[in-house]
This record gives structure tokens, C-alpha cells and sequence, in this order.
């Protein structure tokens, strides 16, 4: 008997297997298609704009003119200021919560309302952020209180993706290390830590892009729609690629539309650069693993 | 001997899991150079009796630990320091565990840890774990290879090379053999005869029968209760005490 020749039954089994398979090929292509789309629009919109004198002046005559280098300048203020602060107390946190914190009901509410924290919409984050840094601190609208805001935002999302890389260390190398008594930090030092840091590096630098791109939370509490110097302190204000982007595509008339999209365009290499560099790390991490 | 103070002694030792009783009322000692071969089916609570000693059975969640258990005398429950406790206790585990460093640094861990930093003493150390674990021949040549990359008997043996490293005064052998073969496993036998004479050693063993090679005396567990223990002739030979020790021993069991 012919097992192998084809019936009705299996025909039929193939056609609906290559139904299956494009459907799902073609969803897959629906994701990628606004992503090639948005870059593609942005780089033939925005490259004609790019340019020495765009990257490294001011704006000028009422921003129809000039460039964007207060605001790159700016952003970068933001972004260091809040890592510094985020990524620290952060990394430190998750270390407590997931090395040494017994697993009881505090730890476990602790752990909701970090999950929950990351889910918070970043204009409550902006108004937490004037009513405690600004109003409450008394700090102002600075490169300080926007900063902060933006630390407060990326916090629980580090502190999760943190955890995460550290419960991927597993378990019985611990218990190895406890039995042959090596203290806990002894063993998060020598052999918790060596294992998760590029884990670690990787979603702290994730956070990096996304402070990067945020507009809300500094809106109200340090950037500034106009500047036309470089700010020289954390109490100062600064302008920010988003936030100066928002204010050329709504705010401003008459602004020539390459200098909107040179902008969008130099936000968006800015992040990708980021990105791209934890992907690297993670790509290191997969080839330097050590089990 | 007789008047010998035990080297560990578990008095009337309850374990909970939860609702679930893992070992009830154990009361059991360990003499000084003395291998105590711990025999019983699984689930009979050997494991459980080991990590009550070094005091890892306490980061088990709902774990309910009553009764005491004494080093040299002194209460391990109430132990100033639980590394300097698990230092003089060696553990291996019956699942190999190589630390994802070097075979050398896994073997120098403790010692270091410890506060060891003379090159040579750690050099002179690693050596002779690893030749006590039967493994130095096999290793010697590549010390700086992950000991996460050896294979599972060798990850074995390392194991037990480490938990040699920092000098215990009472080892606890969780089933060391189950990855190993049987030439390697006479191997280490030889070695737990020789170390019997400086340590004290309690020898969990699913292995009837390496208790019996091994151990001066064993001690039976059913279902978390101490059945019976004494000399290991005694409890293989014809008439144990206990009737379920014999069909155990003998293989007459479920």
C-alpha cells in the first residue's frame, strides 16, 4: 500500500498549512512595514537638513532658521542627570529585593507596585514631578526637577529589568557558594553579579532611549521651549530634542518642514545608537556565557 | 570511645514543609571519625536531615525546623555566624553544581573566601581536593576551563572537591555516586575510608550496599522517622531490630 502518495486528506492538510504559514508571515510584515515606513520617511525628509551648521547652532529667527545643538545638548543633560540618579538606586534596589529580601507579603506588594509604577502613563509622572521636585523641593524648572522626573519614571522599569537579569542566575549556584560559607554578598559579589551585569547594563541602557524620547515628563518641569545658550548647571533649564520637536511641528509657524524632520531624524539615530549598543552587549552576553 | 561526646547530635528533630511533616522526632548521632551511612527511600527525609545541619534547610520557604541539632555541643541554631558554621560542615549535593568560573576557582572559592591569599597554599589545596575527588588526572592539565563545561560526573567530583576545600570537620555526602562510575566511585570510597580518620562523615545513599562497604554504622528512615540505626553488620545482617529494615535492606520493599 502507498503509504507516501498524497489523498485528498493530506492535499488538503497542505493547503491549509500554507494559509497558516501566511497569515502569520504577513502579520509579521504588517509590524515591520510602519517601522521601515517612519525611518525611510524620516531619512529622505530630514537628511537634506542634516548639516554641520544644523547639528552645532542655535535656532534662529524664531526658530524658522539655525539648528538644533542647544537641544541635543540639552537632552543629553537630561538623560545623564537621570541615569545617574535611576540607575544606581535602581540596580541597588533590585539587588536587595532579589538577593536578600525574604519572600514575604511585604516583599511581594513591593514587587506589585514596582510593576504597577512601570505601567503609569508618563504625564502623571509629569505632574507628580511639579508638584514634588518643582513646587514641593522648591527646585524650580530645571535640568534637576526634569531629571528627577525622568528617575522617577525609569526607576521601576530598571529595577524589574534588573531583577530579571539577576533571577536568570541560577539558583544552585548560590546554594554552592552558601555551602561552602561564602557570605551573601561574597556570593552576589563573585558569582551573582560577573554573571547578570550585561543583563543588567542591558535594560539600564534601554531606559537610556526611552528618557531620551520622553516629552511629558519634562515638559512641565525643566525644558524650555527656547533657549538660546547652553545651560551651564543642573538648576539651569535646557531645551530638549523632544520636547523641541513638539514645539517646531505645533508651535512655531512658518518653520521649512526639513528642519521638523532633520530634528525627528537626529531624536530618532540618537535612540537607535543607544539601542543598538545593547544589542551588542546582549550579543557579548550570549557568547561569554559561562553555563 | 564510649565516653567519646558525639561530633553532631540531633535531638528530637521535627521538620515541617508546610503542612507536610519531612522528618518527626529524629534523634541521632554522629562520633567523631565515624562514617554514618543514612539509608531509606526516597522522600524519607536524608536530604532534609543534612541541610537541617548546615542550615540551608531554612531558605526553604514554609520550612518549620523544632528540636535541636549540636556541633562539638553547641547549638547550630544559635550560631554567631552561618559562614563560619557551614565552613566546618562540607556539602555535596546530589545535583552536580561547577561555579561558572575556572575547575581552579572553583576548588580556591572557599579558601578565598575565607581570606586564604598565599598562591602557593591555594595551589598545594586545589591539588589535593581535586586528587581526594579523583578528578586531578583528568583536570590537571586544564585548570582554567570552565568547571561549568565538565561533564556531569566530573561536575561531581568537583563538587566534592569544593566542599573539601575548606577543610570541614564533618562532611555530608548527598548521594555523590549517582553521576559517577562505579571504578571512580571505589575511587572515592577509598578516599572517604582514608578522610574518616581526621572527619566524621554522614553518607546518604539510595546504594544499599556502599552503605554497607562504608559505613560503621547506619541509620534506617522511613517516611521522615528514624526506624532503627546501629552497626552496619547489625542492620544487614539477619535480624535487625526492626522488621522493615531487613525487607528494605533486602530489597523486599513497595
Amino acid at each position: 500500500m502507498a503509504v507516501f502518495d498524497s489523498s485528498d486528506g493530506a492535499r488538503r492538510r497542505h493547503f491549509t498549512q500554507s494559509i497558516a504559514r501566511s497569515v502569520f508571515a504577513g502579520m509579521t510584515i504588517l509590524l515591520i512595514l510602519p517601522v521601515v515606513a517612519i525611518i525611510g520617511l524620516l531619512v529622505v525628509r530630514g537628511a537634506p537638513a542634516l548639516s554641520a551648521e544644523f547639528l552645532f547652532s542655535a535656532p534662529m529667527r524664531g526658530m524658522t532658521a539655525g539648528g538644533i545643538w542647544p537641544a541635543i545638548v540639552g537632552t543629553m543633560w537630561l538623560v545623564g542627570v537621570s541615569l545617574a540618579v535611576a540607575a544606581p538606586i535602581g540596580v541597588l534596589a533590585a539587588v536587595y529585593l532579589n538577593e536578600y529580601a525574604r519572600d514575604g507579603w511585604i516583599t511581594r506588594i513591593v514587587h506589585l507596585a514596582i510593576v504597577n509604577l512601570a505601567g503609569v502613563p508618563s504625564i502623571v509622572h509629569a505632574l507628580f514631578g511639579v508638584g514634588a521636585f518643582v513646587l514641593f523641593l522648591s527646585l524650580g524648572t530645571s535640568i534637576l526637577s526634569a531629571s528627577l522626573t525622568l528617575a522617577i519614571m525609569t526607576l521601576p522599569v530598571i529595577i524589574a529589568s534588573t531583577k530579571e537579569a539577576l533571577a536568570a542566575v541560577p539558583m544552585p549556584f548560590r546554594e554552592a557558594c552558601w555551602n561552602v560559607g561564602a557570605t551573601r554578598w561574597q556570593t552576589i559579589r563573585h558569582v551573582v553579579l560577573p554573571n547578570s551585569v550585561a543583563g543588567i547594563l542591558t535594560g539600564v541602557i534601554l531606559q537610556v532611549s526611552r528618557a531620551a524620547g520622553e516629552t511629558a515628563p519634562i515638559l512641565f518641569t525643566g525644558a524650555a521651549f527656547f533657549l538660546p545658550h547652553l545651560p551651564q548647571s543642573v538648576n539651569d533649564q535646557c531645551m530638549a530634542l523632544s520636547m523641541h520637536l513638539f514645539t517646531l511641528s505645533t508651535q512655531v509657524p512658518n518653520v521649512p518642514p526639513q528642519m521638523t524632520y532633520g530634528t525627528a531624524l537626529v531624536l530618532l539615530g540618537l535612540v537607535l545608537t543607544v539601542n543598538a549598543t545593547s544589542i551588542v552587549i546582549r550579543s557579548r552576553l550570549r557568547r561569554k556565557r559561562r553555563w | 570511645m564510649v565516653s567519646e561526646r558525639p561530633k553532631v547530635q540531633f535531638e528530637t528533630l521535627t521538620v515541617h514543609f508546610g503542612e507536610h511533616i519531612a522528618l518527626k522526632d529524629v534523634t541521632l548521632d554522629l562520633r567523631p571519625n565515624e562514617i554514618l551511612g543514612i539509608i531509606g527511600p526516597a522522600g524519607s527525609g536524608k536530604t532534609t536531615l543534612l541541610r537541617a545541619l548546615n542550615r540551608t534547610l531554612e531558605l526553604t520557604r514554609d520550612a518549620r525546623i523544632e528540636g535541636k541539632v549540636q556541633l562539638d555541643g553547641e547549638d547550630v541554631y544559635r550560631a554567631p555566624s552561618l559562614p563560619a558554621l557551614r565552613r566546618r560542615i562540607g556539602m555535596v549535593a546530589p545535583l552536580p553544581v561547577g561555579l561558572p568560573m575556572s575547575i581552579y576557582d572553583n576548588v580556591a572559592f572557599a579558601p578565598r573566601m575565607a581570606g586564604v591569599r598565599s598562591k602557593t597554599t591555594l595551589d598545594g589545596l586545589v591539588e589535593t581536593c581535586l586528587v581526594q575527588a579523583a578528578l586531578w588526572d583528568e583536570v590537571k592539565d586544564r585548570l582554567a576551563d570552565l568547571g561549568t563545561k565538565l561533564s556531569g560526573g566530573q561536575q561531581q567530583r568537583l563538587t566534592i572537591a569544593r566542599a573539601l576545600s575548606h577543610e570541614p570537620e564533618v562532611l555530608c555526602l548527598d548521594e555523590f555516586s549517582i553521576a559517577i562510575d562505579p571504578v571512580t566511585t571505589m575511587r572515592i570510597e577509598e578516599v572517604l575510608k582514608e578522610l574518616s580518620r581526621r572527619i566524621s562523615i554522614l553518607l546518604v545513599t539510595n546504594l544499599v550496599q556502599q552503605a554497607r562497604r562504608l559505613a560503621h554504622r547506619t541509620a534506617f528512615l522511613l517516611m521522615g522517622e528514624l526506624v532503627e540505626v546501629g552497626p552496619t553488620e547489625g542492620l544487614f545482617g539477619r535480624n535487625p531490630s526492626d522488621s522493615r529494615t531487613f525487607d528494605y535492606v533486602h530489597g523486599m520493599f513497595g
